[in-house]
């Protein structure tokens, strides 16, 4: 661990501190404890029970009071460590509490009540992890269908926006016909209307199309992303037009230019759209909120929004949600990050 | 087309996934012939073209041009042929106020508080989006080890659902949550912050900032890296000092990088809803009400829904970004011709 | 087969005319190069035949038949690309089969034209690997066989040697020629290059400007250039121009004067001369020799090149830039006066248009 600290900490030329690297040092621990400690506080309370979380202060590791079943009892009573008149330990469990006196029963012996102040006892605690608080959502809220309505949406939607815009970007990139300016011009301007300035009339004619309250009025709007058409025709650009000649000649039809030679060549800018597509696509939120109105259609998004905003918010479930909701997009931060972040740098879209 | 190359023996896993996609393919390519033959190039370019043009205009154009009719209308009939016109009624409706610096004297004082809270909202985040980011992007710009861990670590909640940092956040922020403890250690007294009108606002401000400033480090960043490494050796050989160097060197040349993450940042903030929905739902009160949920609660989600109203609004949303927008085409297009001379 | 016949073929981009007037008729089995210039409309001329560009006037022809209008697919021609345009993402096999799969060719054909061609070029050790694997040399060998698997009519070779290092640049020019020989079909053959002209042409036709200005065999081509632009194009190193004025004694003979007084009897009545013209002399380096003290041209010497084998002598004569291939080795030295000698040279004449004059020597 130290190793590793003074691996990230290490100065390459330098000798001496200078005040730029206190800076640099505090701003970046800073950094490691502000970005990821929320989320590593939220996946941690995900295991809590809903008694754990309502505790305050609360504790950083998920504990649960140890019960005990005992005979003539019907529920099980808490366990707690008692310290008893003549100064000696025991483990008794509670029946009842009144003011400061609790009714404790020893779990052996379970006939004999002994009264205990409350300041003289401590529960017994355990670390366990509520592994319910996943499971059950599966049961009660429907939460298998919201992430398949997920999957569902995200795959769908970034199939289509890969096929539609690669063709769009292959008439753009290699064919010479009137009104291709103007076809780009287009599309350019796509770019100053974002949703929130169309979301009535699209709303109305998402609609007129019955595809209200259906999965396709969420996707089909969304998969004729500007960005991809520009992505994917700068990259055609540098595809040289000599190989689309050869393939003429070698009696290949334009449909099979684009599949077989343009696609594979590709390949890389169209794996830079599907990343940024199936993000965008996961954690699209107003829209789908728009459009679905049936429970049974809510994406993960709209479903986790809708329950966290009940009056009766069950955070044990909410959370325990959201870090499922996170799990695709942490798998793409862990293993692509690098490339999307270079891709960012690159074309400054988001 | 054969599934198989002539002269391979044996089929591996991913020729055998491939054979429908083939299929589809070749079955495709019979009438795609056809239409190259009739049409000739510039055919299949119109067929290459139009599935994307034809959602693009079903799905943007369209809306984009019957938003403005829809602004003309009352009522809440939702399909445009069953709408009452009634001319500029809801530009007059939104501009109804007795006194212009008041939002409390307008008809409809949700959208001038709505309005007032986007701008401050977009104020704050701005200044402190470019402070945060820009800091950030310095620091990783420096001779780090690990610096691509670093980088990872601030860029972290870019990818995140606005609903999963709304999530997030809410959770820190509600009475018995992480900073309530955290304070509760230092002796402070908890305190609900989302119920509270000023700390509520700041926590969208603040929110959105973590949420997004990494995206901005990066671009910054990258606006770092290209300002030629032998400039601050030069000036390191005439002894200038660090703060000179950065008002000198860096920030002129990191300018045209600077100013396009400020209209993006912009842009962005204008439009801001996910998080803060999920986190403050607009209030207490109105006090986190911004633009797009108050189009979007006037469109759909209250009792008496008024689209119209609602268009009318977007429009005015609209007109702001479209500005926005072509400053940032303009400011973008001299750094475009930079990164070509190289 | 083979036969392909240009009439009146012209192009134009816009307002822009790449080629005019083209009439070419190239028979079966005859190695043609076309020769000329950057941007002298060769390489489109080429794509035109292939049918990747629309000729805007003319006609051309294949085999009796007009196919303006027939795409390039159906044309029957194979062509190697200068850049090679191999499918970077399809291995040697795949590249070579792609073309005879959409033909719809049984799989067994295929194999088997795929393993003739392997053998003829001896790429048969990289049929597996991807293009980038390959050396330039080899991915010039994968073009040639991508187009001789096809059996096509005729071969298109657009500038195929241009992205070779000389030394292979040389050999794999042998190699063609023996393909040529050895599968007698026609080839058509685009390079700026004429040595590459000279060496593998049945025939050269020489472009400039979008149009022909010479068609012939190379010693045609060498021997007597139809006007200037040819003389100065083919040969290496470029020959000599002496620029000079025609006068007429008074027995009505022509005499022209040439920079450095060099006198020539003209034995033309060409109309195009006439007293005062300006007329141009053509010499080949090769051909000019040093002469003694007193007879020849005098000239001033810039620079002296000694390769060896030969003595490259750059001279000054009255100002005109003059250069003489020497045989052998010199002892000469910049600065120095010495005289040019004609007298055992072919000489070439060009009138103020720059159209060669028949003349005896």
């Amino acid at each position: 661990m130290s190793r590793a600290v003074e691996f990230l900490f290490r100065r390459k030329g330098g000798n001496g501190w200078h005040w730029t690297d206190i800076v640099t040092w505090v701003w970046l621990v800073g950094g490691v404890f502000i970005m990821f400690g929320p989320a590593v506080w939220l996946v941690g309370s995900s295991f809590k029970s809903p008694a754990a979380l309502a505790e305050f202060p609360p504790t950083i590791l998920p504990y649960v009071t140890q019960k005990a079943t005992v005979e003539a009892y019907d529920k099980p009573l808490d366990l707690y460590e008692v310290t008893l008149d003549d100064g000696s330990k025991a483990t008794l469990a509670e029946v009842r509490r009144i003011g400061v006196v609790s009714q404790m029963v020893d779990p052996v012996k379970p006939g004999e009540i002994v009264k205990v102040n409350i300041a003289n006892r401590t529960p017994v605690r355990q670390m366990s992890f509520a592994a319910e608080n996943y499971t059950e959502p599966f049961t009660h809220f429907d939460f298998v269908r919201y992430l398949w309505n997920s999957v569902f949406v995200t795959v769908t939607a970034t199939l289509i926006t890969l096929v539609v815009n690669s063709m769009a970007a292959f008439a753009l990139s290699k064919y010479e016909f009137r009104g291709r300016t103007f076809a780009m011009l287009l599309i350019l301007a796509t770019l100053m209307v974002p949703l929130s300035v169309i979301m009535v009339p699209l709303y109305s004619i998402v609609s007129a199309l019955g595809l209200f309250n259906n999965l396709w009025g969420v996707i089909l709007p969304t998969v004729a992303t500007p960005t991809g058409v520009f992505i994917l025709r700068q990259y055609m650009l540098t595809i040289p037009d000599e190989l689309i000649d050869a393939a003429r000649m070698d009696k290949a039809s334009e449909w099979q230019i684009y599949w077989r030679i343009i696609l594979p060549l590709t390949a890389p800018a169209l794996a830079v759209l599907a990343i940024f597509s199936v993000v965008w696509r996961w954690n699209d939120f107003l829209w789908p909120l728009i459009v679905l109105s049936r429970k049974e259609l809510y994406t993960l998004q709209v479903g986790l929004s809708i329950y966290s905003g009940e009056l009766n918010v069950q955070w044990h479930f909410i959370l325990a949600m959201t870090v499922v909701t996170m799990i695709p997009v942490v798998l793409v931060f862990l293993f692509l990050q690098r490339f999307i972040t270079t891709g960012i740098a690159g074309t400054g879209l988001k | 087309m054969t599934a198989d190359v002539p002269g391979r023996t044996g089929l591996s896993l991913s020729d055998l996934a491939m054979v429908p996609v083939r299929l589809a393919m070749s079955f495709i390519d019979a009438p795609l012939r056809w239409v190259q033959k009739t049409f000739g190039l510039g055919g299949m370019a119109t067929f290459f073209l139009l599935p994307n043009m034809l959602i693009f205009g079903i799905f943007v154009l369209l809306p984009f041009f019957i938003n403005f009719a829809y602004s003309m209308t009352g009522g809440t009939a939702l399909f445009l042929p069953d709408r009452s016109f009634v001319g500029t009624d809801q530009y007059a409706r939104l501009f109804d106020c007795a006194n212009y610096l008041d939002p409390n004297s307008c008809v409809e004082d949700t959208f001038w508080t709505a309005v007032g809270n986007t701008g401050w909202f977009v104020v704050l985040q701005v200044t402190l989006m470019i402070g945060f980011s820009l800091v950030t992007a310095l620091i990783l710009n420096r001779d780090l080890r690990a610096r691509s861990f670093w980088r990872a670590v601030f860029f972290f909640p870019v990818l995140l659902s606005p609903v999963v940092v709304g999530l997030i956040w809410k959770w820190i922020l509600q009475r018995q949550g992480l900073l309530n403890f955290g304070l509760f250690s230092f002796g402070f007294e908890p305190h609900v912050w989302l119920n509270d009108r000023t700390w509520s606002f700041a926590a969208t401000v603040g929110v959105s900032i973590w949420a997004h400033m990494g995206f901005y480090t990066l671009i910054i960043l990258a606006g770092l890296q290209a300002i030629p490494k032998d400039l601050y050796e030069a000036a390191e050989m005439d002894g200038t000092r660090t703060s000179r160097v950065f008002l000198r060197i860096t920030l002129p040349l990191l300018m045209p990088n600077l100013l396009v993450v400020i209209v993006l940042v912009l842009i962005r903030a204008v439009q801001i809803f996910d998080e803060v929905y999920v986190l403050t739902g607009g209030g207490p009160g109105t006090s986190t009400l911004y633009l797009t949920q108050y189009i979007y609660e006037t469109g759909f989600a209250t009792q008496l829904r008024n689209p119209g109203l609602a268009a009318a609004a977007s429009i005015l949303m609209g007109v702001v970004l479209v500005v926005l927008t072509l400053l940032q085409l303009g400011l973008s297009r001299p750094s475009e011709k930079k990164g070509s001379r190289k | 087969m083979g036969h392909i016949k240009l009439t009146k073929v012209a192009k134009s981009f816009g307002n822009i005319d790449v080629l005019h007037d083209i009439n070419l008729e190239i028979a079966d089995g005859e190695f043609v190069v076309f020769v000329g210039p950057s941007g002298c409309g060769k390489s489109t001329l080429l794509r035109m035949i292939a049918g990747l560009e629309r000729p805007t006037g003319g006609e051309l022809a294949i085999d009796g038949k007009v196919v303006n209008s027939v795409p390039a697919a159906d044309r029957g021609l194979a062509m190697v690309f200068q850049s090679y345009a191999l499918y970077p993402h399809m291995s040697v096999r795949q590249n070579l089969a792609f073309g005879l799969e959409n033909t719809k060719m049984p799989t067994a054909e295929i194999t088997e034209r795929i393993g003739e061609a392997a053998r003829m070029l001896e790429i048969e050790r990289y049929l597996d690997r991807r293009p980038g694997q390959l050396s330039g040399g080899q991915r010039q060998r994968v073009a040639i066989g991508r187009a001789i698997v096809r059996r096509p009519v005729a071969f298109l070779l657009d500038e195929p040697l241009s992205n070779l290092d000389a030394e292979l640049r040389g050999s794999t020019r042998a190699e063609i020629a023996a393909l040529h020989s050895r599968l007698s079909a026609t080839m058509i053959y685009v390079t700026h290059d004429q040595v590459e002209a000279m060496t593998l042409a049945d025939r050269i036709v020489v472009l400039r400007a979008g149009r022909i200005e010479q068609i012939g065999t190379p010693m045609e081509l060498y021997n007597s250039p139809a006007n200037r632009f040819v003389a100065g194009f083919i040969g290496s190193p470029h020959m000599n121009f002496l620029e000079g004025s025609v006068e007429f004694s008074p027995t009505g003979k022509a005499v022209a004067t040439f920079a450095g007084g060099h006198r020539l009897d003209l034995p033309v009545d060409d109309a195009s001369v006439a007293t005062g013209s300006r007329i141009t002399l053509g010499v080949r380096p090769q051909h000019v020799s040093i002469g003694t003290d007193t007879e020849g041209i005098s000239a001033k010497i810039k620079l002296v090149e000694a390769l060896g084998s030969e003595t490259i002598v750059h001279t000054d004569v009255a100002g005109q830039k003059i250069l003489v291939v020497a045989p052998g080795q010199h002892d000469l030295a910049p600065g120095a006066d010495i005289r040019l000698s004609l007298s055992a040279a072919p000489l070439h004449l060009f009138n103020e248009k720059g159209l060669r004059l028949e003349h005896a020597v």
